[in-house]
């Protein structure tokens, strides 16, 4: 069985946001990056399925050299293999299209992207990848259970869950739920030292133009101070909450 | 040509979201100079769309007890938007909403836009601002194609009532591309969820365990507000993940948003950011939280918030 996890780098979740080039570009000075906690999820997910069925893992990211440390701890948490796919993608239609080579190419009977990078936010990767190689997709996935052929899922939905069954080959968004917080796995010394052996392959882009491009980034305004109240006074934050903020 | 909306409906009953993304569908279409068109999926009540200026509404039928099946919705929505020659295809930020967009994309060749927080300044090309890095920042987006999907983010544009008489229309609903089948649903059918709802009452690890939880039920319960945790508390077990607000959790979009004993991580604010106004009840003055909020008590929560309830309750009578 062959897993694909799809990776992208994010800046860590604590990083001041900031932007240069008049507003063009994203400040990736001092910026931490960390395996996009989605992605994360799903690659636990993947690397329990290789210790129970014995799944071959593979992690692949589109994007520049400056991705590799984070294939390598991909590598060290688990998997066996990273593909780099050598573009500095512009948006989700770019990546989801490189993908999509790699998959006619190699079979993959399970591709886990995550729900969304918290970076762009584009939540796109894993549904228009599906479409394009006609197989099923379920995002938002906080539970998988494989049985020969045949998947067992939920998906966080707004306030409950559904249920969902399909076959392999399918796609999944992965989330927090579908492995929990503590079972992330931390690489331990024995599996940094095995990463630096384990094959790293660089494979060239196809030709493809982005379906969206960012012109502008702006920063929310600054906000003005908060209004105290005293905690005796809860007519007082009512009155506010009502009259002043009338959210109530 | 037209602008087409998705209209999420709960047994039968068009969401308060529908209305959202119609009225902003409206504007789209007033811009542009066509149709606003609607797709509804068993719909009972057609006649509560009419205050929002819809031209036409598909009602498509599904088979009885059938339920929601995003690749059938996505091919039966993109149908109806191909025969329709829709420019601008608008979705909300739900779960089922983002779920749909980017199927949609595929299926029509269009860009998806996700995170839209404002209308297209303009057209063609269609360029749209968006929230990202979670609420941390916004961007102005530059589409490349002809047509495009937009997911809204929600309380980002409001409702915007006017005079409408809708043309009802029925649309067969489209097979099947997949094996992938919904078996269940699970759902707390009594609360509001966090993505419906105008108030979202949040507790965190300042709330000392979850035998302490009818606080925030109680304060929730009278503002007819969803309940939500911060992720400690999620990864505590106290509360389930679906209540998780920030970074890696759900994203909130309400009207008012009420933390109690939340300190206020950096990836806890991203995720509730877009919240219009924020309150604060905490002990400790120097909680994080207390920078990103309009207004806060510093206080004992087990004292303030019982008081809260019962001056709501009041008021309420």
């Amino acid at each position: 069985m062959n897993i694909l996890v799809c990776i992208s780098p994010v800046p860590d979740t604590t990083s001041k946001i900031n932007f240069k080039e008049e507003n063009t570009a994203f400040e990736t000075l001092g910026i931490q990056y960390v395996i996009n906690p989605n992605d994360e999820f799903g690659l636990t997910r993947a690397v329990h399925l290789q210790q129970k069925v014995g799944a071959k893992v593979t992690v692949v990211t589109v994007g520049d050299t400056s991705c590799e440390p984070i294939l390598r701890k991909c590598l060290a948490i688990g998997a066996d293999q990273a593909i780099r796919v050598d573009l500095q993608p512009q948006d989700g239609f770019q990546v989801a299209t490189q993908l999509e080579a790699l998959c006619k190419k190699t079979n993959y009977d399970l591709i886990i992207t995550g729900r969304e990078s918290i970076d762009y936010n584009g939540g796109m990767v894993g549904g228009l990848l599906a479409v394009h190689m006609g197989i099923p997709y379920v995002p938002n996935c906080v539970h998988l259970d494989l049985s020969g052929n045949d998947v067992a899922l939920e998906r966080e939905i707004d306030g409950g869950k559904e249920r969902l069954k399909s076959s392999l080959p399918l796609i999944v968004g992965a989330q927090k739920g579908l492995v929990e917080e503590k079972d992330l796995i931390i690489p331990n010394m024995r599996g940094i030292m095995q990463a630096r052996q384990k094959p790293l392959e660089v494979v060239s882009p196809i030709e493809v133009t982005a379906a969206t491009l960012v012109e502008h980034y702006e920063k929310p305004p600054e906000k003005g101070a908060v209004k105290l109240v005293d905690a005796e006074d809860i007519d007082g934050l009512i009155d506010l909450l009502t009259n002043e903020a009338k959210v109530l | 040509m037209a602008v087409v909306v998705y209209l999420e409906s709960q047994k039968g009953t068009i969401k308060k979201t529908g209305f959202e993304l119609a009225s902003y569908g409206r504007a789209v279409a007033d811009a542009l100079g066509e149709q606003l068109i609607g797709v509804g999926f068993d719909l009972q009540d057609t006649k509560s769309i009419n205050p929002y200026g819809m031209d036409v509404l598909y009602n498509v039928d599904t088979p009885e007890g059938s339920f929601f099946n995003a690749d059938r919705y996505s091919s039966t929505i993109a149908g109806i938007a191909s025969k329709e020659k829709a420019q601008v295809i608008v979705v909300s930020s739900s779960a089922d909403g983002r779920y749909l967009g980017p199927l949609l994309s595929a299926k029509l060749d269009a860009a998806f836009l996700s995170n839209v927080v404002d209308l297209p300044t303009q057209y063609s090309p269609l360029k749209v601002k968006r929230s990202c890095f979670t609420n941390k920042a916004f961007n102005r987006t530059l589409s490349q194609k002809e047509c495009n999907i937009l997911s809204l983010s929600s309380n980002a544009f409001g409702l915007n009532e006017q005079q409408g008489d809708v043309e009802v229309r029925s649309e067969p609903y489209a097979e099947a591309t997949t094996d992938l089948e919904v078996t269940a649903i699970d759902q707390a059918t009594d609360k509001v969820s966090i993505a419906d709802a105008d108030i979202v009452v949040s507790g965190g690890r300042g709330l000392k365990g979850p035998e302490n939880w009818h606080l925030i039920e109680d304060l929730a319960s009278v503002l007819d507000a969803a309940t939500a945790c911060s992720k400690p508390v999620s990864d505590m077990g106290w509360r389930p993940h679906s209540e998780h607000v920030g970074q890696t959790g759900k994203p909130v979009a309400s009207n008012l948003y009420i933390a109690i004993g939340v300190s206020g991580a950096i990836q806890h604010l991203a995720g509730i950011n877009s919240s219009k106004v924020k309150v604060v009840i905490n002990n400790d003055p120097e909680a994080p939280f207390f920078k990103a909020a309009d207004y806060g008590i510093v206080g004992d929560a087990f004292e303030v918030v019982p008081k809260l309830i019962e001056k709501l309750k009041a008021r309420k009578h």
